[in-house]
């Protein structure tokens, strides 16, 4: 009881704060400076057309590299606890039907594809080297779902994520080698709106991409062979 | 923002609190899991009518997509009803 009222009391005073800021500050109004620096600045100090990328990568370069990192450990850690529960139980398991394992041939390349597009083209469209290789794991799913005499070769996703992953870390050596700073921009602006400009941009996209692809689709794997073990 | 689509925005907010409340509450863990993907969803959607398409693929390729088919993976695992 005393519990619930509690929970109620914090609602409410949250609720408070909350509504206080939405009555006062006007929903969509262009308040803060540095959104306008960014959007107004964006195209002529990176040579990216879009402001979301040019900020992820460039401007929080650093930050970026934190995220994937935190990524990683997220899924170091649930392999690692993972692994000690594989019990050995079988289980009556039910045969993929036949649309999903025609679907599946036909939406596994597609999928890969658009993701591949995703990441190619994020500092121009809409998109990232986040949502990119979670479209290409979300085609490995379909696969594992599909097919499950199917199995990714684990160390080649090991060895592709590595690869990835100090690819990434080179990539901001070279900018601290030849302009004095990490992941700073050694390749320049190129012309915006075409595919081959903005530095570094799609290349860091790239390596994002493939990294977070077969980082989420060994996690996807691991999370099926113990429920396959069951 | 025409009225037509404020008046969708504002059901598909109304929509969201809907699928936030039967994820509180529902003892089914798969319907949560259902719920909390339609949840996602439609924030994806929001996303896009707010001019943030970045965000809105990000939401609904990892909210709706990824964490969904994780949740499910887990939920067979685990059990499905929830305890008292």
């Amino acid at each position: 009881m005393i519990r619930k009222l509690f929970v109620l009391f914090l609602l409410v005073i949250v609720g408070f704060f909350l509504a206080s800021v939405v009555v006062s500050v006007p929903f969509g109004a262009e308040k803060t400076i540095v959104g306008r620096y960014y959007l107004n600045n964006t195209i002529g100090e990176t040579g990216g057309v879009n402001a979301v990328t040019s900020i992820v990568v460039l401007y929080r370069g650093f930050d970026t590299l934190g995220e994937v990192t935190v990524l990683f450990l997220a899924a170091t850690g649930l392999a690692a606890i993972l692994a000690n529960t594989r019990e050995r139980r079988k289980k009556h398991k039910e045969k993929p039907s036949l649309i999903m394992r025609v679907g599946t041939d036909y939406l596994f390349p597609a999928a890969i594809v658009f993701g591949s597009y995703i990441f190619l083209h994020g500092h121009l469209t809409p998109g990232g080297g986040f949502p990119g290789g979670v479209v290409i794991a979300s085609g490995f799913l379909m696969l594992f779902l599909a097919q499950w005499h199917y199995k990714a070769d684990e160390l080649w996703l090991k060895v592709v994520e590595s690869l990835a992953g100090m690819t990434y870390v080179l990539i901001g050596l070279i900018g601290l080698w030849k302009l004095g700073t990490f992941l700073g921009n050694f390749l320049g602006k190129g012309t915006p709106n075409m595919l081959l400009s903005a530095g570094i941009i799609p290349l860091i996209y790239i390596v994002i991409g493939i990294k977070v692809g077969s980082e989420m689709t060994g996690l996807l794997q691991n999370l099926r062979e113990t429920t396959e073990n069951e | 923002m025409s009225t037509l689509v404020l008046y969708l925005a504002l059901a598909m907010a109304i929509l969201m609190l809907v699928g936030a409340f039967v994820v509180v509450v529902t003892k089914d863990l798969l319907v949560a899991v259902i719920a909390s993907a339609v949840v996602d969803l439609v924030l994806a959607i929001l996303f896009y009518i707010l001019q943030a398409p970045d965000v809105a693929i990000t939401q609904a390729s990892i909210g709706a997509g990824l964490t969904t088919a994780i949740f499910v993976v887990v939920v067979r695992k685990t059990k499905r009803f929830e305890d008292d």
